[in-house]
């Protein structure tokens, strides 16, 4: 007991002693939760359009009006040839072409049918997709308000129709940050941990003071503890730091228990910080240290539900998640802050989080060596 | 009974043999001296008899501890203090120490004695930064951390390694003693000069071990009677000893010539129109017995 209280004590002294250490701890969460969950914002706005109107009558000029009215778009050009609209595309001035043919009104009038022509540069992906579908819906409701002008009133309430009204349950606003800060944070938390301990075991390495402890009767796994435990707390500091920045400046209260998202934490910290310990054990040097740790964190990212859902992704990609141990935290952040989630709920993926905590720390007690 | 015993030990590093079958044993309150350049495998041999590194071959005790088997006891009673200074440079002096005494669940105040002389050199310093002290009292520092457990044995892989010439004979003399302390020391070396300095010494080179033996008697064992030579010419007197046939064995020795040889050299360089020529015979250093093992080996 004595030996652990002094190693921590050296390892605390050596913390606060590191500037960089508590700058990345303390500045670090606090800057990135108030600044990515703004950039980080799923909807697409700001789509430049440009418009062929080959009609020029009232019902083409209503149509731009109502599609500009709509917020989402910006007209960019309002050109007479696909070939000068096509060139605006190349010029990356445009996003989407909307082809109004000649006698649209006259036609629509007449044969009561008309086809509109939509172009999409799909370089990027998200905005093509979200942009042609915005386009449409726009064009769908201008379509039922024409069908509203010309039908007769009286064939009107005979025909049937099926109105759709949606209801957003735990998020009723669709508001991106409620559902991007806890899920930043979830990363965060990860990041700090698991590079930390990664990186200071590996600095005694470097430097050669980990010979000199070696040669101590000093045992295993109180040396171990020594580390994790100040790296345990600092995990906590900056996950409480991330939710005092979440309730201040996105007024995100959990819905759920806040003990039962620590608990949660607790658990999970013991999992990141016996994941950089296993890494520590196999690397000699911190630069070694740092890229196998960037490797495994932009996997556990980009493979954690953070930006895209789990569920859309292929097969092989959800059962490699499932080792992910972000995933996890990521979920559980939301399904407490946001829907309110109890014990009983998060309890298979708590048990999860155990067993990765119980075999990283095993495996990198047993990598350790004090004899090579 | 031996303090250290080392038996056919063998390190092989991939495809360099490190160690090669070194012998050697080492009397209780002895100031043993593993004297060798830069890549001979004394810090393997240390690295292995302070438990850090499995031998590949071969068997070596610590105060009769097995140093593969019985690895625990060794780290209690052994103290070592590594080539390159490896105590935390963002502790003071004073929490450095402190925090080595407590890992060997002992306290600095009761081994102040064994230390006092060494720890009184660097206590004006003891609220400062590890990393911020001088060579020298860096030293003095990884010594006292070394010695906080009043170990029986002590390692001491090239202390003197970058340490100005004071500081050395400093350091020297702290090594003597603490041998008045009946503490078993295995020091390594790169510089000869400080073999004299040691009750025995054992010469080491490539991993074999050339010589073991007081520095005295290895001095005695030259055979030779030893020249130093001078000339104005210097390069060309080198040359000339090469290639005379009346010599057995030359080198550059500082700023002589050191020469082994039968017959009348002087003559025979005055002959080759070297001027200036001084000859006079000079004391065996360990430096002239070492390059004469080494020569012998090849």
């Amino acid at each position: 007991m004595r030996t652990i209280r002094f190693l921590l004590q050296k390892e605390f002294r050596q913390i606060f002693r590191n500037r960089s250490i508590l700058v990345m701890v303390l500045v670090m969460p606090v800057m990135q939760l108030f600044i990515l969950p703004l950039a980080a914002n799923y909807e697409v706005k700001n789509i430049n359009l440009a418009i062929i109107d080959n009609d020029h009558s009232s019902y083409s000029q209503k149509l731009i009006s109502k599609i500009t009215a709509s917020g989402y778009f910006r007209l960019t050009g309002y050109v007479f040839s696909y070939k000068e609209a096509l060139h605006l595309i190349e010029e990356d001035k445009a996003d989407l072409l909307l082809e109004i043919p000649h006698g649209f009104e006259k036609n629509l009038v007449k044969d009561n049918h008309e086809q509109l022509f939509v172009a999409v540069n799909a370089i990027n992906g998200t905005k093509a997709n979200l942009g042609g579908v915005y386009l449409s819906s726009v064009i769908r409701d201008e379509n039922n308000e024409i069908r509203l002008q010309l039908v007769e009133p009286a064939r009107f309430q005979a025909q049937p129709g099926v109105e759709i009204t949606t209801s957003n349950w735990f998020n009723p606003y669709l508001d991106y940050h409620l559902f991007m800060v806890p899920g930043i944070l979830a990363v965060l938390v990860t990041m700090i941990g698991g590079f930390l301990t990664a990186l200071n075991i590996v600095k005694e390495k470097e430097v050669g003071t980990i010979e000199q402890i070696n040669v101590t009767p000093i045992k295993k796994h109180h040396f171990i503890l020594g580390k994790l435990i100040p790296f345990w707390v600092l995990g906590n500091v900056v996950f409480t730091l991330g939710l005092v920045v979440a309730r201040l400046a996105y007024g995100i209260m959990p819905a759920g228990s806040i003990l039962l998202l620590y608990g949660f934490v607790w658990v999970y910290l013991l999992a990141v910080l016996g994941f950089g310990l296993l890494v520590s054990t196999y690397c000699d040097t911190q630069q070694q240290a740092m890229f196998i740790m960037f490797f495994f964190i932009m996997i556990f990212i980009l493979m954690g539900g953070l930006f895209t859902p789990i569920d859309s992704m292929p097969d092989w990609a959800q059962v490699v998640t499932r080792f992910n141990p972000v995933s996890y935290l990521i979920d559980v952040m939301r399904m407490i802050v946001l829907k309110g989630s109890g014990i009983r709920d998060v309890l298979p993926r708590l048990g999860v989080i155990l067993l990765f905590a119980l075999v990283l720390n095993t495996w990198a007690v047993l990598n350790y060596r004090k004899t090579s | 009974m031996d303090a250290v015993i080392v038996n056919h030990l063998r390190k092989v590093y991939q495809d360099k043999t490190a160690v090669d079958d070194v012998s050697f044993a080492v009397k209780k309150g002895e100031l043993f001296g593993l004297i060798g350049p830069d890549g001979a495998g004394k810090t393997s041999i240390f690295r292995m008899l302070t438990t850090l590194l499995l031998p590949d071959a071969g068997s070596a005790t610590v105060d009769g501890y097995d140093v593969v088997k019985d690895y625990k006891a060794i780290r209690n009673l052994a103290g070592y203090m590594p080539g390159k200074f490896s105590l935390y440079q963002d502790l003071t002096v004073e929490e450095n120490i402190n925090f080595f005494a407590t890992v060997f669940k002992t306290t600095v105040a009761k081994n102040y004695d064994l230390i006092k002389d060494i720890y009184i050199q660097i206590a004006p310093f003891k609220k400062r930064r590890a990393g911020k002290l001088s060579g020298g009292m860096k030293q003095k520092l990884a010594l006292c951390c070394a010695l906080i457990h009043r170990p029986s044995v002590l390692f001491l892989d090239e202390p003197t390694t970058g340490v100005d010439p004071v500081s050395r004979k400093e350091f020297w003399e702290m090594l003597r003693k603490l041998k008045e302390q009946e503490i078993t020391i295995i020091v390594s070396t790169p510089y000869m000069d400080e073999a004299d300095l040691c009750d025995r010494i054992a010469l080491i080179q490539d991993g074999k071990i050339l010589s073991i033996d007081t520095p005295n008697a290895v001095v005695a064992a030259f055979p030779d009677k030893l020249y130093a030579v001078k000339a104005d010419q210097m390069h060309r007197l080198l040359k000339a000893l090469q290639a005379s046939p009346l010599v057995k064995d030359s080198y550059a020795f500082g700023e002589y010539a050191h020469v082994t040889f039968e017959g009348d050299l002087e003559q025979e360089l005055a002959k080759q129109g070297l001027t200036g020529i001084e000859l006079q015979t000079t004391p065996v250093t360990i430096e002239d017995c070492f390059i004469k093992l080494l020569k012998e080996k090849q």
